[in-house]
C-alpha cells in the first residue's frame, strides 16, 4: 500500500518534526524506499534532525508581471482586473507590488497595449537528499518573502507517489497547511496535554475532517495527568496512537538535533507500531 | 494621542513559549492593549477569559462559482486559471466544468473571462474578530473560519483594532502575540512594528529559527530584543547564542528556565507568574521587565524623533 501520511499540529512546538522524523527513521528497514518531506517552508527542521546528505537545490520561481512604461497609457485595465490590490497606476503609469502579487496573470489579459509581460522572480528553493533509503524534500521560503504555499505547491509536485512519503506540515491550520494536507491520506495529529495543546488540536482535527482525511493523535509530552486530551479524543472518536511522556531527557536530545529513535532503541519499534495501527486505521477508513 | 508603540512577541519556530511569555509580560505591564495575531491558532484568550464586547465578522476570501444552466462548455476559465482550481468535466460522465475551492485562489480571473457570464465570484468562509475586557486589560482577538485563508489579512485587522482601542483607552503600548514561522501572517504582523522579541530555545532547531527570524526583523528594520527560554536545555547552545547575539549588538532580555510549572499554570488558565512563586515566575518576570524598559527606550527616542508613517 502506497500512502501519504501527514504529521501536523495546529500549534507550533508540539513535536511534529519529532514524530515524522523519528517514523521515517523507524521504517527504513521496512522499506525498499521511502520519502520524507519537510513542507514547513517557513522554519524548515527536518534536516536539523534526520541529517540527510543534500544533494542539491532547485529554485522556487513565482511568474511578476513587468510593465514596458513605453506601451503603458494608464487605462487602469490592470488594477480594475488585479483581485490582491498588486497594481497601482500613478501618473499614467502601472506599478506593480511584487509582495501583494498572486501571479494570476489576470493583469496580462486584461491589458489591451499588450504593454505587461512576465519574469521569473525566486522566492524560495526545494532542496532534495537522503539518508540510507529515506529520500528526503524540503522546502525553503527566502525570508522577507511572504507566500508559502507557492513553495508547498513546487514541493509536493516533486514528490514521488511510488512510495511511501511522511509529510512534515506547517503549524497553523491557514493555506499552507490545507496546501500541505490536502490530497493526503491520513494524518497524524500531535499534540500536548495542555489547554493550548488541546485547543489547537481540535482547530486541527476540523480542517482534517472538513477534507475528509482520516486522523489519529500522538500525544506528546505526556505528564501522564491530563486526561482531556482522552476525553477528547473520545468525544470526537478519534483514536490515540500513541504517547511519548514528558522528560527532560528527550527535550535535551533534541536540543542536539538527536531523533527519538537514536535517544533508546525501544522507539524503533514503537514507531513501527504506530505506522501499523496509521495502516490498519486507513484500511478501516472508507476510500475516497 | 500620538500612534501608539507596538511590540510583536514572535519566535519562528513554534511551541518556545511566545505565547506564555506574552501573557506574562501582559500581566505586569499596564499600559497597553493586547492583540492576538496568531489567528490560525489563537490562544491568548485560554489565559485571559476574556469578556467581549464587540465582536465583527471578517469577510472570507471569495471563491469562483460556475452556474451550470449559463456555463457552455467552452473551456475558457480552465484555460486561464493558473492554479488548477477550475475542474473540466470527465469524458462520458455528463458533468460539467466545476472549481476546486479548495485549490481556488480567488483571482477572479476567469470570472472575467467567462464569455457567458455564468462564473460569478462567492463570499468563502468567514472568521471573527473581537474586542475584549480582561483582567490584564484590552484584548483583541480573532478566530479563522475553518480552512479559511488570507490570516494576513485578517492579523492587519487585529492589529488596526488594538492600534484604536490603545489611543481610545489612552495607552500608549499594544503588544502582539505574533504567528510562528516567517510567511504572511508574520510579515503582517511584524512591518512597522517598533521593537519585536524573539522568543527562542537553545536548540538545534531554535538556532536555526533564530537566525530566519532575526533576518526577517532585520529586513523591516524592527529593533529586536531576544529571550532564550528553556536555557537549562543546553548550556552549550545558549553559550553560542549569547556570544552571536553581543557580536550582533541584539540585547538578550532574559533566560528562563525549562519548568512543568509553566504547563501546570496554563492547565490552570493562569499565566506563570499569578500562579506561583517559583523560579521561572521570577525570570519570566525580570525577562518582562526588561521589555518594558527597552519599549519606554525606544518609545522617548521615537517622541524625540518623528513617528514613522504606516
Ligand atoms: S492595462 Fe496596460 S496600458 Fe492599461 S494601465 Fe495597465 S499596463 Fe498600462
Ligand atoms: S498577476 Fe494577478 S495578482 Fe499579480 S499583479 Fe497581475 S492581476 Fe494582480
Ligand atoms: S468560461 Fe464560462 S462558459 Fe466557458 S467553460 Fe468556463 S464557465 Fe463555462
Ligand atoms: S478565481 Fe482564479 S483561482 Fe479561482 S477558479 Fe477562477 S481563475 Fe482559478
Amino acid at each position: 500500500m502506497i500512502s501519504k501520511i501527514v504529521v501536523a499540529s495546529g500549534k507550533g512546538g508540539t513535536g511534529k518534526t519529532t514524530v515524522a522524523v523519528a517514523l521515517a527513521l523507524a521504517l527504513r528497514d521496512e522499506m525498499d524506499r521511502l520519502q520524507f518531506m519537510d513542507c514547513d517552508v517557513e522554519e524548515p527542521n527536518g534536516a536539523v534532525l534526520l541529517q540527510p546528505a543534500i544533494d542539491g537545490d532547485v529554485p522556487v520561481a513565482l511568474k511578476t508581471p513587468k510593465v514596458d512604461p513605453s506601451r503603458c497609457t494608464g487605462c487602469e485595465k490592470c488594477r480594475e482586473v488585479c483581485a490582491f490590490n498588486a497594481i497601482a497606476v500613478v501618473n499614467k503609469q502601472a506599478m506593480v507590488f511584487d509582495n501583494l502579487c498572486h501571479s494570476c496573470g489576470g493583469c496580462i489579459l486584461a491589458c489591451p497595449e499588450d504593454a505587461i509581460s512576465e519574469a521569473d522572480r525566486v522566492i524560495g528553493r526545494i532542496e532534495f537528499g537522503h539518508r540510507d533509503n529515506i529520500e528526503f524534500l524540503s522546502g525553503v521560503l527566502n525570508v522577507s518573502e511572504a507566500m508559502a504555499t507557492p513553495i508547498i505547491r513546487a514541493l509536493k509536485a516533486k514528490g514521488n507517489d511510488e512510495m511511501l512519503t511522511i509529510i512534515d506540515a506547517p503549524p497553523g491550520t491557514a493555506c499552507p497547511v490545507i496546501a500541505t494536507v490536502k490530497d493526503c491520506d491520513y494524518c497524524i495529529l500531535v499534540t500536548e496535554p495542555t489547554p493550548f495543546g488541546i485547543y489547537d488540536l481540535d482547530l486541527m482535527f476540523q480542517v482534517v475532517s472538513e477534507l475528509g482525511i482520516p486522523a489519529g493523535i500522538v500525544v506528546n509530552k505526556d505528564d501522564g495527568a491530563n486526561l482531556d486530551i482522552d476525553a477528547y479524543a473520545g468525544d470526537n472518536n478519534i483514536p490515540i496512537l500513541m504517547r511519548i511522556p514528558l522528560k527532560l531527557e528527550i527535550a535535551v536530545h533534541y536540543s542536539k538535533g538527536v531523533p527519538l529513535t537514536q535517544v533508546d532503541e525501544h522507539w524503533d519499534a514503537e514507531f513501527r507500531n504506530l505506522y501499523g495501527k496509521v495502516r490498519s486505521e486507513l484500511c478501516q477508513s472508507p476510500s475516497r | 494621542m500620538p500612534k501608539p508603540f507596538e511590540i510583536v512577541v514572535i519566535s519562528g519556530k513554534g511551541g518556545t513559549g511566545k505565547t506564555v511569555f506574552t501573557s506574562c509580560l501582559a500581566s505586569i505591564f499596564q499600559d497597553k492593549v493586547v492583540a492576538d495575531c496568531d489567528v490560525d491558532a489563537p490562544d491568548l484568550h485560554l489565559l485571559f477569559t476574556p469578556l467581549v464586547k464587540r465582536q465583527e465578522v471578517f469577510p472570507g476570501t471569495p471563491h469562483a462559482s460556475i452556474d451550470p444552466d449559463k456555463c457552455t462548455s467552452c473551456d475558457r476559465c480552465f484555460q486561464v486559471c493558473r492554479f488548477g482550481a477550475v475542474v473540466p468535466p470527465e469524458s462520458g460522465t455528463g458533468t460539467i466544468y466545476r472549481i476546486d475551492d479548495l485549490a481556488c485562489e480567488g483571482c477572479a480571473v476567469c470570472e472575467w473571462t467567462c464569455p457567458a457570464g455564468a462564473i460569478s465570484m462567492v463570499a468563502g468562509p468567514s472568521g471573527k474578530w473581537f474586542v475584549s475586557d480582561t483582567r490584564f486589560g484590552t484584548l483583541v482577538h480573532a478566530k479563522l473560519g475553518v480552512a479559511q485563508e488570507n490570516s494576513g489579512k485578517l492579523v492587519t485587522v487585529v492589529r488596526e483594532e488594538a492600534r484604536k482601542a490603545a489611543i481610545e483607552k489612552g495607552c500608549r503600548f499594544v503588544v502582539i502575540d505574533g504567528p510562528p514561522g516567517i510567511g504572511c501572517p508574520v510579515i503582517a504582523s511584524v512591518a512597522g512594528a517598533d521593537l519585536a522579541v524573539a522568543v527562542t530555545e537553545p536548540t538545534l532547531s531554535g538556532v536555526h529559527d533564530l537566525e530566519r527570524v532575526l533576518e526577517l526583523t532585520s529586513h523591516f528594520g524592527v529593533k529586536t530584543g531576544v529571550i532564550i527560554n528553556k536555557f537549562d536545555l543546553n548550556g552549550e547552545i545558549v553559550l553560542k547564542m549569547e556570544q552571536f547575539l553581543e557580536s550582533a549588538g541584539i540585547p538578550l532580555l532574559g533566560k528562563i528556565r525549562f519548568d512543568t510549572t509553566v504547563n501546570r499554570a496554563i492547565g490552570e488558565g493562569r499565566t506563570v507568574i499569578e500562579y506561583s512563586e517559583s523560579e521561572v515566575a521570577r525570570e519570566m518576570t525580570l525577562a518582562a521587565e526588561e521589555t518594558i524598559a527597552l519599549a519606554n527606550q525606544g518609545l522617548d527616542v521615537k517622541a524625540s524623533t518623528e513617528s514613522r508613517g504606516d
